[in-house]
C-alpha cells in the first residue's frame, strides 16, 4: 500500500479559486429575475472576473522548476474510505484552469446580447449555471482525488445539459439527452475503474497511487493485450474518448454543439473537452504505464482517423456551426496523438494545442453566434461579402480563421508544430501516423478558408446582408482577449512551455522507469 | 421446570423505541376516538408527538449494544440504524399525509395508527434475533399496510391495490413461516446466533440437515423477497403501488422495504454466512442465487420503467430496481470478510433511498388532483416555471435517484458498488452500472418535461404548507448525505459496526 502524503489542510489559494463561482452563484440565488436583470448579468460577470485573478494570483505563485503538487490542501472527506478533498495544482493542472478562467468571462460577456436569453428568459438560471459549470470544471482540473474528480467530472454535465436543453436550438431537449446519456454511460464506467484502483491503493489520492505505482509497492497486472491493467486504463480510457471525443465516440458532439446556445458551445469546445484529454495525461499515462505503452499506436491511430474524418466531414457541411463543430474532432485528434506520442514534446504540444484550441474555435463559435444574431441562419450560403458589410467583423475574423488552420506566428501551428515533432521522434509510434497527420494541417487550409470564403469574400450580393450593423463595444470587448492570446502563444510559446517542463517529465517518468528507450530515442 | 424471568432481565429499557412505539399507537388509536371528525389534524399531530419521542429515545439508546426479552431482541447500533431510517420515514409521511388524506376525502383517525403500527413493526424486524420475532414483526409491518392501501376505498383501483397486496403478502408469509421451520429442523434452534453457532457442524458432516437448511433459507429468501419486491416477486409492486393512497405508496417504497432487507441482512450475516459448500470455502453457497436475483431486479425494474407513462408506476419500478441495487450489497455479504463493508453500504443506501424517494413521492402528491390523476409524466410539463423550487427538488431527487454525483443516491451506489468489487462480484457490478445508465433515461425524462416542454397553468396545486415541509426534508436529507457522507457513515459507524461484528 502506497505511503501516505502529507499536504496541509488549511485554506489554499486553490480552493479560493475553486470556490469563487459557488459564492457568486450563492448570491444569485437570492436576487430577483425581474427586478434586478442587469445586476445579475453584471454580479456573473464579476464573479468569473474574480475567478480569473485568483487564478491569474495562482499564476503568479506558481513555480514552475517544481514537478510536485503546490498550492495544494487536504481535509477528510470520508475518511472510513480513504477519500478526501485534496486540491493542488503543478504545470498541466495550472494551465487548464487558467484556460477555463480566461473562457468563463468570455463565454458569460457573450451571453449579454444573446436573443435567446431575451427570448426565453430565466436568465438567472441561466447564469446559474454557468458559475455552477465553472465550477465544476475548475474542480476537475485540480482535484488530486480520484471520487472527488469523479464527483466534479459528473455535475459538469448538469448545467450543460440545462444549457443545451432550455436555450438550444430548435431540436434541443433530442441533443441535450443524447449528451447526458453518452457520456454518463462513459463516465460510469469510469467509476468502476476507479473503485478497482482505490480497492487495491487503499486510497484515492492520485498522487499516492502514482507514487505507488512508480516505486512497484502497487501493480497492477499486465501480462498480454487483455489483462488487469488494460482493463483499467481502457475504463478510464473510454470516459476520457467520450467526452474529447475521439472518432468513432463523437456522434454526441455535432449536436451538441449545433443546438447549444453560442456561450455554450464556447464553453464546451474550449473547455469542457479538454477536460478528456487533460484526464488521459493526468491519470492513464502515470497510473498505468505499460498499458499505455502497448495501446498507444491503437489510441493514437483512432486520434489520426479523427484528424483526417473530422477534416473530411468539416469540408461537406453547410451549416458553420456543424463545420466548426467537426473542426474539433479533427483538432483534438493531434492532442490524442501527441499524448500517445508518450514523448515530452508531444505531451507538452498537446497541452499547448488544447489551449489554443480552446481559444481558436471558441472564437470561431462566438463569430458564428454573432452572425447568427444577426442574420438568424447558420447556414453558409446565406452569407458572402460580408467583409464590406462588417469590416472589423471581417478583420478579426481573419486572424482567428488563420489560427485555427495553424498559419506558423500564430497560436495553432506552436501546438500542432510540436505534437508532430514529438510524433516523429516517438518510440511507440511509426513515422506513418505524423505523415498522416501532416495531410491533417493542409486539409484544415482547406476547410477553414472554405468557411471564410464563403462568408467573407466575394460579392456582397445578397439584400439582407447590406445593411448588417458592425461589432458593437461588447461584442469587441469580447474578442479581444482571444485575439491577444493567439499572438501571444503564438508569437512568445517559451512562456507558455515552460510551465510544463517539470510536470511533464514528472508525469511520464513511471513510462521512462521500464521503457527507457522511447524517451530516450524520443529526447536524442 | 420454566425459569420465568424478571423484569430486570428482559432488559426493556434498550427495546424501549419500539416497544413505546406500540403501545403509544392504542393509544392514538383511542385518543383518536374522541377527536372530532374535523380536527383530525390534532391526531396526526399527536402522532407526529409520538413518533419524536421514539425518534429521540432512539438516539439515546443507539449504541447500547445489548439482548432483551431473553435473547430474543437485539438492541445494537443496526436496530439503531433500522429504527432511524424508519422513524424518519414515518414522520415525513406523517407530514405527506395531512394534506393530502383531507382534500382527497379519506381522512380517518385510524390511519395514523396503522402508520405507527407498521413503523413498529419494521423497527422490530431490524432489532429481532430470533425467527419467531421475525415472523411476527413480519406481520406487524404487513397486516396495516394491507389496510392502508385501500383506504381509498371508493376507488376501485384502491380495493385491488389491497386486495392484491393482501393475498401475495400472505402467501410471502406462508413461504417465510415454511422456510423458518426447515431451518428449526435442520438446527434445533429459532434464535439467530444458535443458528450461526449450528451452521458450521451441519456443513463439516455433510448431513441431510444441510439440504433442510439451505432450503429454509430459500424459502424465507422468497418470502423477504416478496415484502422487498425483488424478481421474480416483484409482480404485485406496479399495481399496488398505483392504486393505494400516494403516502402509503411513498412509505411502503422506503420503510416495508427496510424492514425486509434488515431481516435478510441479520439473517444472512448473523445466522447464516457460513453456509458454505465446503469447511473453508470463502463464498457462502446462498451468493450466486442472490447475485442473479439481483441483477434480474436491476434489469428488469429499469428497463420496464422506461415504458411506463404514470409517474406512480414509473417509481414504483423504479423501487423495484432499487431493491436490485441494495440486493447486490446483501448479496456482497456473501463474502467472508466483506460482510461488514457490504452491510455498511446497504444501510447507508436505504438510508439516501428513503430521503430522496420519499421526495421524488412529495412532489408527486403535489401534482396528483384530488381524484388521483394528474400523475403522468406530461403533467410535470412546465413545472419549472410555476414552481421553479419545486422543480429544482424534483430535478434534484431525479438525480439522486439516476446516482449523479453531490446526491446521496450517489453516495449510496457508490458504497455499493465498492462493497461488491471487493466481494469479487464483477459482473454483477457491471450490471449495476450499466442499468444505472438506463436508469438515467427515464429519471431524466422527468427532467426534460419539467424543464424543457412549456406547459399550462400551474400543475402544483397540492403544494400545501405541511406537504413542503416533508419535501424540505426530504430535499435536506439528499443534499446532506451527498455534499457530507462522513456524517451519514459516522452515525452508522458509532452505531453499528462494534454490535453486529
Amino acid at each position: 500500500m502506497p505511503e501516505a502524503l502529507s499536504v496541509g489542510s488549511s485554506l489554499s489559494l486553490t480552493t479560493i479559486t475553486l470556490f469563487l463561482p459557488m459564492v457568486g452563484l450563492t448570491i444569485l440565488l437570492f436576487m430577483n429575475e425581474e427586478k434586478d436583470k442587469d445586476a445579475i448579468k453584471w454580479t456573473a460577470f464579476g464573479f468569473t472576473i474574480a475567478t480569473f485573478i485568483a487564478s491569474l494570483l495562482m499564476a503568479f505563485n506558481f513555480d514552475v522548476n517544481d514537478a510536485g503538487l503546490q498550492m495544494a490542501q487536504r481535509n477528510d472527506w470520508l475518511p472510513q474510505l480513504g477519500i478526501s478533498y485534496f486540491v493542488g495544482v503543478d504545470g498541466l493542472s495550472m494551465l487548464m484552469v487558467l484556460l477555463s478562467t480566461i473562457i468563463m468571462p468570455i463565454a458569460v460577456m457573450a451571453s449579454f446580447r444573446a436573443g435567446v436569453l431575451e427570448e426565453r428568459g430565466r436568465s438567472k438560471l441561466y447564469y446559474i449555471f454557468m458559475l455552477l459549470l465553472e465550477w465544476a470544471m475548475i474542480g476537475v482540473f485540480v482535484v488530486q482525488d480520484l471520487i472527488i474528480f469523479y464527483i466534479f467530472w459528473e455535475v459538469t454535465l448538469v448545467p450543460m445539459y440545462f444549457l443545451i436543453g432550455i436555450w438550444g436550438a430548435e431540436n434541443r431537449v433530442y441533443a441535450a439527452v443524447k449528451f447526458f446519456l453518452y457520456t454518463m454511460a462513459g463516465s460510469i464506467l469510469m467509476l468502476l475503474a476507479i473503485l478497482y484502483v482505490g480497492n487495491a491503493a487503499g486510497t484515492f489520492a492520485v498522487p499516492e497511487i502514482i507514487a505507488g505505482v512508480q516505486s512497484g509497492q502497487l501493480t497492477f497486472v499486465m501480462d498480454g493485450v487483455f489483462s488487469e491493467q488494460s482493463f483499467l486504463f481502457l475504463g478510464f480510457l473510454i470516459a476520457f474518448a467520450i467526452k474529447v471525443p475521439i472518432w468513432p465516440l463523437h456522434s454526441w458532439l455535432p449536436d451538441a454543439h449545433v443546438q447549444a446556445p453560442t456561450a455554450g458551445s464556447v464553453v464546451l469546445a474550449g473547455v469542457l473537452l479538454k477536460m478528456g484529454t487533460y484526464a488521459m495525461i493526468r491519470f492513464n499515462l502515470p497510473m498505468f504505464p505499460e498499458a499505455s505503452v502497448t495501446w498507444a499506436p491503437v489510441v493514437a491511430g483512432l486520434g489520426v482517423i479523427g484528424i483526417i474524418y473530422g477534416a473530411w466531414v468539416c469540408y461537406a457541411q453547410t451549416d458553420m456551426k456543424k463545420l466548426v463543430a467537426y473542426s474539433s474532432v479533427s483538432h483534438l485528434g493531434f492532442v490524442v496523438l501527441g499524448i500517445f506520442s508518450l514523448t515530452p514534446q508531444g505531451i507538452q504540444g498537446a497541452t499547448i494545442q488544447m489551449i489554443s484550441h480552446g481559444i481558436s474555435t471558441g472564437g470561431l463559435f462566438l463569430m458564428v453566434g454573432m452572425l447568427y444574431e444577426r442574420r438568424h441562419t447558420k447556414l453558409m450560403a446565406a452569407y458572402g461579402g460580408i467583409w464590406k458589410a462588417m469590416p472589423v467583423f471581417g478583420g478579426i475574423g481573419l486572424i482567428i480563421s488563420l489560427s485555427s488552420m495553424g498559419l506558423p506566428g500564430l497560436n495553432g501551428f506552436v501546438g500542432e508544430f510540436t505534437i508532430l515533432l514529438g510524433a516523429i521522434g516517438s518510440g511507440v509510434l511509426g513515422i506513418g501516423f505524423a505523415l498522416v497527420a501532416t495531410v491533417g494541417v493542409i486539409l484544415a487550409a482547406v476547410y477553414i478558408l472554405k468557411m471564410f470564403q464563403a462568408i467573407f469574400m466575394g460579392e456582397l450580393d445578397k439584400e439582407e446582408n447590406m445593411n448588417l450593423p458592425d461589432l458593437h463595444w461588447q461584442e469587441i470587448a469580447v474578442l479581444v482577449p482571444i485575439l491577444l492570446l493567439i499572438f501571444w502563444i503564438g508569437l512568445q510559446p517559451s512562456a507558455w512551455f515552460d510551465m510544463l517542463d517539470a510536470t511533464t517529465a514528472s508525469l511520464i517518468a513511471g513510462i521512462a522507469d521500464f521503457a527507457p528507450e522511447i524517451i530516450v530515442q524520443a529526447g536524442s | 421446570m420454566i425459569d420465568v424471568p424478571s423484569i430486570a432481565d428482559l432488559n426493556l429499557t434498550v427495546t424501549f423505541p419500539a416497544v413505546f412505539l406500540a403501545l403509544f399507537t392504542m393509544v392514538v388509536l383511542i385518543v383518536d376516538l374522541f377527536i372530532p371528525k374535523d380536527r383530525k389534524i390534532r391526531t396526526a399531530h399527536l402522532t407526529l408527538g409520538g413518533l419524536v419521542v421514539a425518534f429521540v429515545w432512539n438516539v439515546l439508546v443507539f449504541d447500547s449494544n445489548q439482548t432483551a426479552l431473553g435473547g430474543m431482541y437485539i438492541a445494537d447500533s443496526f436496530s439503531g440504524f433500522i429504527n432511524f431510517i424508519a422513524l424518519t420515514a414515518a414522520i415525513i409521511t406523517c407530514f405527506l399525509s395531512v394534506d393530502y388524506l383531507k382534500r382527497t376525502g379519506i381522512e380517518q383517525g385510524e390511519f395514523y395508527s396503522l402508520l405507527l403500527f407498521s413503523t413498529a413493526g419494521v423497527m422490530f424486524m431490524g432489532a429481532a434475533s430470533d425467527l419467531i420475532v421475525v415472523f411476527i414483526a413480519l406481520e406487524i409491518l404487513s397486516i396495516p399496510l394491507y389496510v392502508m392501501a385501500a383506504m381509498r376505498y371508493r376507488d376501485a383501483k384502491s380495493e385491488e391495490s389491497g386486495l392484491k397486496y393482501f393475498i401475495l403478502g400472505a402467501f410471502a408469509s406462508a413461504f417465510f413461516l415454511y422456510g423458518a421451520a426447515l431451518v428449526y429442523g435442520a438446527t434445533g434452534t429459532t434464535s439467530l446466533p444458535e443458528i450461526f453457532a449450528s451452521v458450521e457442524g451441519i456443513v463439516a458432516t455433510d448431513s441431510g440437515a444441510r439440504l433442510y437448511l439451505v432450503l429454509g433459507a430459500a424459502l424465507i429468501f422468497v418470502g423477504l423477497g416478496f415484502k422487498v419486491a425483488v424478481v421474480p416477486f416483484h409482480m404485485w409492486t406496479p399495481d399496488v403501488y398505483e392504486g393505494a393512497p400516494t403516502p402509503v405508496t411513498a412509505f411502503m417504497s422506503v420503510a416495508a422495504k427496510a424492514g425486509g432487507f434488515a431481516a435478510l441482512l441479520r439473517l444472512m450475516v448473523i445466522a447464516l454466512p457460513e453456509l458454505t459448500a465446503n469447511i473453508g470455502d470463502t463464498i457462502a453457497i446462498w451468493q450466486t442465487t442472490i447475485a442473479i436475483v439481483a441483477a434480474a431486479t436491476m434489469i428488469l425494474g429499469n428497463f420496464v420503467a422506461i415504458v411506463q407513462t404514470n409517474v406512480k408506476r414509473m417509481l414504483a419500478y423504479s423501487s423495484i430496481a432499487h431493491a436490485g441495487y441494495i440486493l447486490m450489497g446483501v448479496a456482497a455479504v456473501g463474502t467472508i470478510g466483506v460482510a461488514e463493508e457490504a452491510t455498511r453500504a446497504a444501510l447507508i443506501y436505504m438510508l439516501a433511498y428513503t430521503f430522496t424517494n420519499l421526495g421524488a413521492f412529495a412532489v408527486v402528491m403535489a401534482l396528483e388532483k384530488d381524484d388521483g390523476s394528474g400523475t403522468q409524466i406530461a403533467d410535470f410539463k412546465g413545472l419549472s416555471r410555476s414552481r421553479p423550487l419545486l422543480a429544482v427538488m424534483m430535478a434534484f431527487f431525479m438525480l439522486s435517484l439516476t446516482g449523479v454525483p453531490t446526491t446521496a443516491g450517489f453516495i449510496g451506489k457508490f458504497l455499493l458498488f465498492g462493497a461488491a468489487l471487493e466481494a469479487g462480484l464483477v459482473l454483477l457490478t457491471i450490471i449495476g452500472v450499466l442499468t444505472s445508465v438506463v436508469s438515467a433515461y427515464y429519471y431524466v425524462r422527468i427532467i426534460v418535461n419539467m424543464y424543457l416542454e412549456d406547459g399550462e397553468g400551474d400543475p402544483a396545486e397540492g403544494a400545501t404548507q405541511y406537504l413542503n415541509y416533508a419535501t424540505y426534508a426530504a430535499f435536506a436529507g439528499t443534499l446532506i448525505i451527498g455534499l457530507f457522507p462522513f456524517l451519514a457513515v459516522n452515525l452508522l459507524d458509532t452505531m453499528m459496526i462494534a454490535g453486529l461484528f
